[in-house]
């Protein structure tokens, strides 16, 4: 379909909402079309393709709220689902916080060119989507003879999506995502086989990283950890990795927004304008960052992303607000979540801060864990190296990082200048003091 | 089929109440329904095909010479209801149909699914899973053969026919034992979701299943305050089920569960870091199982060699008293299946038996590719995806020691008892599990509580780690979701109460 037929669809579907009944409708209506090839040991092993749709619905109804969504386009269809989930609405309890984004917030959409939708996205053919997922695997061909198996992959996809509020906003977005990669299994001691891999995505196909640089990487971490094993459980400094430093904040971002802190769930609460982590941590969100994994020019309640500070200098500048909570708590919404989040950068790099480490552990990749939200401890397993004197001594697997996060944040000695910008969360490597490993 | 009869128990209830809405034409389905002798009939009439219509439809999936092809027909209606800060004040309801191609080249796939379940459509769709091959095209079958399938989730009610009105207030009642069960309750939360599967498998060997797969989940979540410190936590239940399953046990069990789980943890500490005794408390801590084994037993990981499993066959894994199991057949339980998304019926297999090594978890491309039978491991999170080798239920069977004996032999060590998710790296075998509640054992006694402590092994050591398992077998009670490259499947486990001798625990350093 045409972007206006999606657009009409949409515009009745509200109709038919008030017509049922509703007093409010948010409607969204996505489309995407993907394409995925997978090699491996030199032979197709999968290759899907496929175009989805799909439209929800919220119902604002005399104070009440229900949400909908269907993959049946279908006007007959339709007809009958948005009176149905009209008449539902009317069965549940009035809940006043309830309501539709104030207008005003959807003013002010920024004016920067984000270029997300690569225009060369159409003229990529099935031929070089296989050649491509190939070449990737044969570049690791016979690289190290332990290696038992390659996996190799390219994917792609062209989404496109209308947000529709009843007061008065009507939102398009359309981008393309390109990922490529590879996964290497090697034999490792007795029955052990490390695996390693690193993909790549970015919005267009000319910003995908090379594939002899992915490839070279997927070797390396997959050589990285033969003959890793636990070393004693100690207090040591923890050096982590740029590319996976995002996962370690990530569980700040839950105690952030607003509905964790109305839902008194946030470790977080109350900390608002206070020192929250190091003063070497300042952090900012921007969704204005060119062909950038989390740029937008607004949110799902078509609030207008703006640049913003979250931390700066180690202080908690504001929360996560979206419009329901933002009622619940008297905020004034600011967006409910995040898009580029940027680090402010040191002044040494991964490799700097790295040889000037006596010692501790780099960490290199995560083994599952969690964190509670509510407190703020949390365990994390971990992998990398034991670092002694500058110096990769002996890669380290099975073993857990735990504490809380009020202390670590004030632990964090270093931020080096090395943000990985294959994410939506941009983290250089950080360097933090006095985290509790756990291992033999 | 057993589960063409489930319509005969239910009166259509005109209050216009139906969470779940469907597409027109399904709808009008059902006041006629009467599947008479085809017992596929309900199945094609809610698709709106026949066997013709499937049958042009292979033909074109074969256009380029694919060995095998399959048509995974879906359409799920899911429900959820949700109460905070004291009232029901939202729902939501989901509807997805559509139909997946597939089309098997050797070990190659080729997929492809339409949201459009017409002919031109479907057509489209399989001459793009064709690709995956490029010889002359293959005969499709004229007429389909239905597999004859047991149930093992017997329901009689449609969730369909289920009331918001009923759920409201049932969400409320609980709301309200929340906030009876213990004066530091501060917030609570309860969400309430179901849904119903309709699934129909057809293959170009001429064989046909169908599955109505019904699944609920009720959570009820709280914070708690004391002396300015916060805790929260949650218990759940979920299974194959109909409301029936929501006994007035049930009900009054949760939220008593979730306040006693969360006030608990006022009082837990965190144990010594370092590598100590575990002993698994008999239930959700088959969470081990799926980690330490089943995942490495999954027959595509092996068929590639890169599983730690990858050469162990026949080989000991572990002491003679473990035994393991993944089963699709216990009644009700959240991981059952009547068929598997090949359209192979249920199975039990012996992952371990008396400590050895037996079978790995087979879809149709493993068990060709080892010259075996599938184990009906093969499923799918959707018509959008293709199946491979996936757990159902995993669990150990009893064995010849108790609980209290396990406790009394150890020194320091800890009994794990709530999780909250885990996950390991195939290749190594290196897995992890977070315990979000458990207790101290301090010179064979249960002490103080702990919580929030990630444990981690490495599969096969921590099978051979295994020196004691008691006689209490349990099946997780909530609602478990396993992720593979992507796809999430629901699964269960179990576990009778299990001592490992040594494992690292996250804790004070």
């Amino acid at each position: 379909m045409e972007k206006n037929v999606y657009l009409d669809l949409g515009y009745w579907a509200q109709k038919k909402a008030k017509e049922a009944g509703a007093d409010e409708t948010g409607i969204g209506i996505n489309q995407s079309r993907s394409v995925e090839v997978d090699f491996r040991d030199g032979k197709v092993e999968n290759l899907k393709e496929s175009t989805q749709q799909s439209l929800w619905i919220d119902i604002h109804s005399k104070g009440k709220f229900s949400s909908h969504s269907t993959n049946d386009l279908r006007k007959s269809s339709l007809e009958k689902f948005i009176p149905n989930a009209v008449d539902l609405t009317a069965f549940l309890e009035k809940d006043d916080f309830r309501t539709l984004t104030p207008p005003e917030l959807y003013e002010g959409q920024h004016t920067v060119d984000i270029d997300i939708n690569d225009p060369a996205q159409v003229a990529v053919t099935a031929e070089e989507r296989l050649n491509r997922a190939k070449e990737l695997g044969a570049l690791l061909e016979g690289r190290d003879e332990r290696i038992i198996s390659i996996a190799s992959g390219f994917y792609d996809s062209h989404s496109e999506s209308y947000l529709l509020m009843s007061n008065g906003f009507e939102g398009h977005n359309e981008s393309t995502s390109f990922t490529h990669g590879a996964s290497v299994s090697m034999q490792g001691e007795g029955d052990k086989k490390p695996e390693g891999w690193k993909y790549y995505r970015a919005h267009h196909l000319e910003d995908l990283v090379s594939a002899e640089e992915t490839a070279a990487e997927a070797l390396l971490r997959t050589q990285d950890r033969l003959g890793a094993k636990k070393v004693p459980s100690e207090q040591l400094p923890l050096l982590l990795e740029n590319a996976n430093a995002a996962r370690l904040l990530y569980y700040l971002l839950g105690p952030m927004r607003a509905s964790y802190i109305q839902q008194k769930r946030s470790f977080l609460e109350g900390k608002k304008g206070e020192q929250i982590a190091a003063d070497v941590l300042s952090v900012i969100d921007d969704p204005t960052v060119v062909r950038g994994l989390g740029s937008k020019y607004y949110d799902g309640d078509g609030i207008a992303a703006k640049v913003r500070p979250v931390i700066s200098n180690g202080v908690l500048d504001d929360y996560f607000v979206d419009v329901y909570y933002g009622n619940k708590m008297g905020w004034q919404p600011n967006g409910g979540g995040t898009s580029n989040l940027i680090i402010k950068p040191g002044t040494r790099s991964g490799q700097e801060i790295e040889a000037a480490l006596d010692k501790g552990i780099l960490v290199t990749n995560w083994l599952g864990g969690n964190a509670n939200s509510t407190t703020g401890d949390y365990s994390l397993g971990v992998a990398g190296w034991l670092i002694e004197n500058g110096k990769r001594v002996q890669p380290i697997t099975e073993m857990n990082i735990s504490g809380n996060y009020s202390d670590l944040l004030m632990n964090l000695v270093e931020v080096g200048n090395d943000p990985y910008v294959h994410s939506s969360f941009r983290t250089p490597t950080l360097l933090f003091d006095k985290v509790s490993f756990s291992g033999s | 089929m057993v589960n063409m009869s489930r319509r005969d128990f239910v009166k259509v209830t005109g209050t216009g109440l139906a969470l779940a809405t469907l597409p027109g034409f399904i709808r009008s389905g059902f006041a006629k329904d009467n599947p008479g002798d085809n017992p596929y009939a309900f199945y094609f009439q809610r698709f709106g095909i026949d066997e013709d219509m499937v049958s042009k439809v292979m033909a074109e999936a074969l256009h380029y010479g694919g060995d095998y092809c399959d048509l995974f027909f879906q359409n799920k209606l899911s429900n959820s209801i949700r109460l905070q800060d004291n009232i029901v004040n939202s729902a939501s309801t989901n509807v997805s149909l559509g139909v997946g191609i597939r089309v098997l080249k050797g070990n190659q796939t080729g997929y492809s699914f339409t949201e459009d379940i017409s002919l031109a459509s479907m057509k489209a769709a399989a001459r793009t899973a064709a690709s995956i091959a490029s010889g002359a095209p293959k005969a499709a079958p004229q007429t389909f053969n239905a597999t004859k399938l047991m149930n093992y989730y017997d329901t009689s009610v449609s969730w369909e026919d289920v009331g918001v009105k009923e759920k409201v207030e049932m969400l409320q009642a609980i709301n309200d034992d929340v906030f009876k069960e213990d004066p530091r309750v501060v917030k609570s939360s309860v969400s309430f979701s179901d849904s119903e599967n309709y699934i129909l498998v057809a293959n170009s060997e001429g064989g046909l299943s169908t599955d109505y797969q019904p699944m609920l989940r009720i959570s009820v979540g709280c914070t708690a305050e004391e002396d300015g410190r916060r805790e929260n936590n949650y218990f759940d239940y979920s299974a194959r089920d109909d409301i029936r399953f929501l006994t007035p046990e049930r009900l009054k069990r949760l939220p008593k569960e979730a306040v006693a789980r969360t006030v608990k943890l006022f009082e837990a500490t965190t144990p010594q870091a370092g590598e100590i005794p575990v002993v698994l408390a008999a239930g959700s801590s088959g969470i081990l199982l799926h980690e330490a084994i089943g995942h490495g037993m999954e027959a595509d990981f092996n068929r590639q060699g890169i599983s730690v499993f990858s050469e162990m066959i026949n080989k000991k894994v572990a002491e003679p008293f473990v035994n393991i199991v993944d089963n699709g057949m216990n009644p009700n339980v959240r991981g059952s299946i009547n068929v598997d998304d090949e359209g192979v019926p249920s199975q039990e297999t012996m992952l371990v038996e008396d400590g050895i090594l037996r079978s790995y978890l087979h879809d149709r491309i493993t068990a060709k590719h080892y010259g075996v039978e599938t184990t009906g491991s093969g499923r799918r999170e959707s018509f959008k995806h293709y199946p491979m080798p996936r757990m159902r239920n995993t669990y150990m069977t009893n064995g010849p020691h108790t609980f209290d004996e396990m406790i009394a032999s150890v020194d320091y060590g800890i009994v794990a008892e709530q999780f909250t998710n885990g996950q390991v790296n195939i290749g190594p075998g290196d897995f992890t599990f977070y315990v979000k509640a458990g207790h101290l054992i301090e010179g064979g006694k249960i002490t103080a509580p702990i919580k929030d402590v990630n444990i981690i092994g490495n599969g096969p050591e921590v099978l051979g780690r295994i020196t004691m398992v008691a006689n209490d077998m349990k099946m997780a009670e909530g609602g478990w979701t396993c992720g593979k490259n992507g796809q999430g499947v629901p699964v269960s486990m179990g576990l009778p109460s299990v001592l490992v001798s040594a494992i690292t625990v996250g804790g004070r350093g």
